[in-house]
């Protein structure tokens, strides 16, 4: 039967999971900003990242020409995802890989805690993947007694930390060298005592760990970078070779996906493989990269699975002006470049997509109005520099206002108080919306030189507008406004010349400033 | 050229001097400025709030009142109202169902030029200090506001008129391209990670030994000025038509705790 | 409705404002004019980069540059596809072929036998010269994914002749079916205050071999 005839599902369905803020944005960047620690580590993570990758950006004659074609590509994914989802499946069963589909983060859960039951797997070693971090899959797997060892250096630091990531690349980059020994020395069975803060030696501690637990592994998870629908193809890009280890030595791959990954041909893969590595790592190419379709006889997992997550996609798909957040290719250059992620680091925004994506991201995969997921849209200054930085060109601010609009409006639906910056924004539209009623206000500008006082400056505001007085003073305004000025200025007689002609004006600035002629 | 000034709302009602600074700037040109009565704002504060349906009116008085008189250009001495013009007006009137809104304020919109842009780029100015007489003899940093910078993609303009004022000593700040985290509301309602990136905006405008911080966008100077003052730096902010403005027969004044010495030879 | 047909559904539904499919502008570089000898030296230079060591050597010589890499080395791996006269100089110096433990269908190596050996000698696909990228696809002289994955040293040849300037190039002489593993460099992290480590997981050594001819 087709669902064609079931009738279409109209409204969207929204996803669940880790991706929700835990309290308001303001109110966790409040606490994270109290944090030196955190500020300078994510200062000095940021800050790297941010030089190395504009130096092997800027190495590339065809950056933006890349970035235009990968914005492309991704639309063309988006407009055609339906049935370049139909074409990948049929080549991905043909060549032996089995696909499932989840319709959110529960439906994903129990499909892969039954694949490794079918196993006899009580273990599984797991590749760096966002999809099932936003499922909460290992939570999932440790409450069915299924231990899921996380394999990437930064994931396992904060595994062992008993932490949650902050950062999509640098799970860790909130932590500093001594941190990860301390962590290291306290939860690491059989470490070296002796162990230094030494990135080196701190890499080797963690892959000594792991060793074992890859060659004799029976069923690892991953995530994937990029699905290719012509094809069948299934690719991981990775640093470290954990990545290799999961997706090579087990009998049993399960990998976790959401829907939007799909590219649409093999010469795609160009673009993104150029893209992602200089935004992500800051590196000309990642040191692996793994593509694998289906099953390869006598090499590699002979049972391989793929689970196809929706979660919210198709909600977002369904937002005109917000589908283009799924274009993101998780590379976090976003982030890297964002003053507010930068001072406030990852947990502040709670889902498991932080910074100026996660902003846009997290509410458009939960709704902005049917979840309470709504402050996330404002956590930032709308400075721009993500969209700049975003290889397929994500106009993250534009959404985010938009998103800020979707918030307004489902609240003027809702029966309760206006809040002070509804009535706020309302006095000002009347203020604003004709010359006359602002030359009105004006008038009113010496009661404000009155309040400021002998200081020439006003320092303590009330209510929303005390957040502008916690940090800045506000000059006494001046006597007259500039359109009280010019209308003295330039009563001319009908008729007449304007005194404002060039050569009958006194050319010579007048005194300015904000301090009104004596 | 006839030129229709949009003062912007901050500049009319808070900071005047800029706006008489941009008027003797192109009057000082040869050209002819008018000041359409009925303007007010942009509108960009509703926009960014997700205040869309009160943005309309504000957008639509934007719109007819640069219809009204005849003019070759509209200049803006802010990039970030000029940005909302050109960028937000035709989405706001799309939005609002408004077909017809949408393509007014296109046509409005294509005529607005934010003023470096209009200096350099129109009215063909390279040295300021010999074009306009502009001299200046103040060490200064300078701040280029986000929306100037990558919305209207200005690049250095307003640094490099600057640099040709008379005078002039100008120190390089350090991540200048950093937000000052103004942002509009974004100030009030993330008060804490506003006031942070502030502290270090300010930080390294105090750091470059700089009397004062020129920009292009009054609301940016605003909350960094707002800073700077309540640190009691000393230190202040001022738009860079003042500066352009300002010659040895006719100083800028300064705010803030910087006195004006003029006929100083720059050090 | 089962799951697929629910979120197909879904999909469709979302995308009832039909958005146009744009056409894909590739205005970037998808060939180069570099000869041999450029390749041969861009590649060397971002190879060093990432901290692998590169060797250029004639086809000749390869046996003895072989041979002083694997001096002192215990057993190493090679897959079966690989030509055996590469290791003349090797299996000379120890009088016989007695290190060498060869992957081949039906004579497996055991991944403890892989975990056992000191490196691994392999063949390669295609190399990408800007990115310092070194392409394997499984054919007969790389062998198995696993094979150069678990020794701790991968002695890799790259013949002159397979490098190509930039990833486009590349692509177009990859079957994309095939299993691929594209490695730039010895495994490596950053995660650590974004410091660049050389050596988790994967071999910790990559030794290149260019073979001109």
């Amino acid at each position: 039967m087709s669902g064609t005839f079931l009738g279409m599902p109209s409204l969207p369905v929204f996803g669940t999971g880790n991706l929700h803020e835990h309290e308001p944005f303001p109110k966790a960047a409040h606490r994270e900003l109290g944090n030196a620690q955190l500020r300078a580590n994510l200062g000095h993570a940021t800050r790297t990242i941010r030089d190395k990758r504009l130096a092997v950006v800027s190495e590339l004659p065809d950056w933006e020409e890349l970035r235009d074609a990968g914005r492309a590509i991704k639309e063309s994914v988006m407009a055609r995802l339906p049935e370049l989802l139909e074409a990948f499946e049929a080549n991905f069963t043909a060549r032996g890989g089995t696909i499932h589909w989840a319709r959110d983060a529960g439906e994903a859960n129990s499909i892969v805690a039954a694949l490794i039951r079918d196993q006899g797997a009580d273990e599984v070693v797991k590749v760096k993947s966002m999809a099932t971090q936003e499922i909460g899959l290992n939570e999932y797997l440790e409450e069915q007694g299924i231990a899921a060892f996380e394999t990437d250096l930064a994931e396992l630091i904060v595994q062992l930390d008993h932490d949650k990531p902050s950062h999509i690349l640098v799970p860790a980059i909130h932590k500093n060298r001594s941190q990860v020994r301390d962590i290291f020395l306290r939860e690491m069975d059989g470490v070296d005592p002796g162990l230094t803060n030494d990135p080196a030696r701190l890499a080797a501690a963690a892959r000594a760990h792991l060793r074992r637990k890859f060659l004799s592994a029976k069923v690892a998870v991953s995530g994937a970078n990029f699905a290719l629908a012509d094809s069948g193809t299934l690719a991981v890009v990775e640093s470290e070779g954990n990545g290799r280890m999961c997706l090579t030595l087990p009998e049993t791959l399960i990998t976790v996906m959401g829907v939007e990954k799909l590219l649409p041909a093999w010469e795609d893969l160009e673009v993104f493989m150029q893209l992602l590595p200089r935004s992500s790592t800051g590196e000309r190419m990642n040191p692996y990269t793994s593509l694998w379709t289906g099953v390869t006889p006598d090499d590699g997992p002979q049972n391989v699975h793929l689970v196809l997550l929706d979660n919210g996609r198709s909600a977002a798909l369904a937002d005109e002006m917000g589908r283009s957040a799924l274009h993101c290719i998780r590379c976090s250059a976003c982030m890297n470049v964002c003053p507010v992620y930068e001072r406030t680091g990852g947990h502040a925004y709670g889902s498991t997509y932080p910074g100026p994506i996660g902003a846009i991201l997290s509410p458009l995969l939960t709704g902005i109005t049917a979840e309470e997921n709504n402050s996330l849209p404002y956590a930032s200054s709308l400075c721009g520099a993500c969209y700049d930085a975003c290889p397929v060109k994500i106009n993250i601010p534009d959404i985010l206002v938009h998103l800020r609009g979707e918030d307004v409006d489902s609240k003027r639906g809702k029966k309760k108080l206006p809040s002070q910056m509804d009535l706020g924004m309302k006095a000002a539209a009347w203020a604003l919306s004709s010359g006359k009623n602002l030359g009105l206000v004006e008038k009113a500008l010496p009661l404000g030189r009155i309040a400021a006082g002998p200081d020439k400056k006003i320092t303590k505001l009330p209510g929303i507008a005390a957040g502008w007085t916690q940090s800045r003073d506000i000059p006494a305004p001046p006597g007259q406004s500039f359109r009280q000025w010019w209308n003295k200025e330039h009563q001319a007689p009908e008729g007449a010349p304007g005194p404002y002609a060039p050569g009958t004006e006194p050319t010579g600035p007048q005194p300015t400033g904000t301090e009104e002629n004596p | 050229m006839r030129i229709a000034l949009f003062a912007t709302c901050i500049v009319d009602a808070m900071y005047p001097a800029t706006a008489r600074a941009t008027v003797s700037i192109l009057e000082r040109l040869g050209h002819e400025v008018i000041f359409p009565a009925g303007q007010a704002c942009c509108g960009q504060m509703h926009v960014n709030s997700g205040y869309f349906k009160e943005a309309l009116p504000v957008v639509a008085n934007h719109v007819k009142a640069f219809e009204e008189d005849e003019y070759d250009v509209a200049v803006a001495p802010s990039g970030s109202c000029v940005a909302s013009v050109k960028h937000q007006h035709p989405m706001i009137a799309r939005r609002c169902g408004d077909a017809g809104l949408e393509a007014r304020a296109a046509a409005v919109g294509h005529k607005t030029y934010e003023l470096s842009e209009l200096l350099v780029d129109v009215l063909g100015v390279t040295d300021a200090a010999a074009q306009l007489g502009s001299y200046f003899p103040h060490k200064i940093t300078y701040h280029p506001s986000c929306h100037g910078m990558r919305l209207l993609r200005l690049g250095d303009r307003q640094l490099d008129l600057l640099r040709s004022v008379g005078g002039i000593e100008l120190a390089e700040l350090p991540e200048a391209e950093q937000c000052c985290g103004f942002g509009g509301t974004f100030s009030m309602k993330n008060a804490d990670v506003s006031s942070a990136m502030l502290a270090d905006k300010t930080a390294n405008i105090c750091g470059t030994g700089a009397e004062l911080c020129a920009g292009g966008d009054a609301s940016c100077l605003m909350h960094i000025g707002g800073g700077l003052s309540r640190q009691g730096s000393g230190v202040t902010t001022l738009h860079f038509a003042e500066i352009l403005a300002s010659t040895a027969e006719h100083p800028a004044a300064v705010t803030g705790d910087v006195r004006l010495t003029t006929g100083r030879t720059a050090r | 409705m089962n799951a697929r047909e629910e979120i197909l559904g879904r999909l469709r539904s979302a995308l009832r404002d039909t958005p146009a499919v744009p056409e894909v502008p590739r205005d970037y570089r998808r060939a180069s004019g570099l000869g041999e000898e450029q390749l041969i030296e861009l590649l060397t230079d971002r190879l060093v980069d990432y901290k692998a060591n590169v060797f250029v050597e004639e086809a000749a010589a390869v046996p003895q540059r072989l041979a002083a890499l694997l001096e002192g080395t215990g057993n190493y791996a090679v897959p079966h596809g690989l030509a055996e006269t590469v290791f003349a100089e090797a299996d000379a110096r120890d009088g016989g072929s007695g290190r060498r433990l060869t992957d081949a269908p039906g004579q497996r190596l055991s991944v403890a036998a892989l975990d056992a050996v000191d490196a691994v000698v392999t063949g390669s696909a295609v190399a990408v010269a800007e990115t310092g990228t070194i392409i394997l696809d499984a054919g007969p002289d790389q062998g198995r994914r696993v094979i150069s994955l678990v020794p701790d040293r991968h002695i890799c040849l790259v013949r002159a002749g397979d490098i190509t300037a930039i990833l486009p190039e590349a692509l177009q002489r990859l079957d994309a079916t095939r299993p691929q593993t594209w490695i730039s460099g010895p495994s490596a992290t950053s995660d650590i205050e974004l410091e660049r480590v050389e050596g988790v997981h994967g071999p910790r050594t990559l030794d290149v071999v260019i073979v001109r001819g």
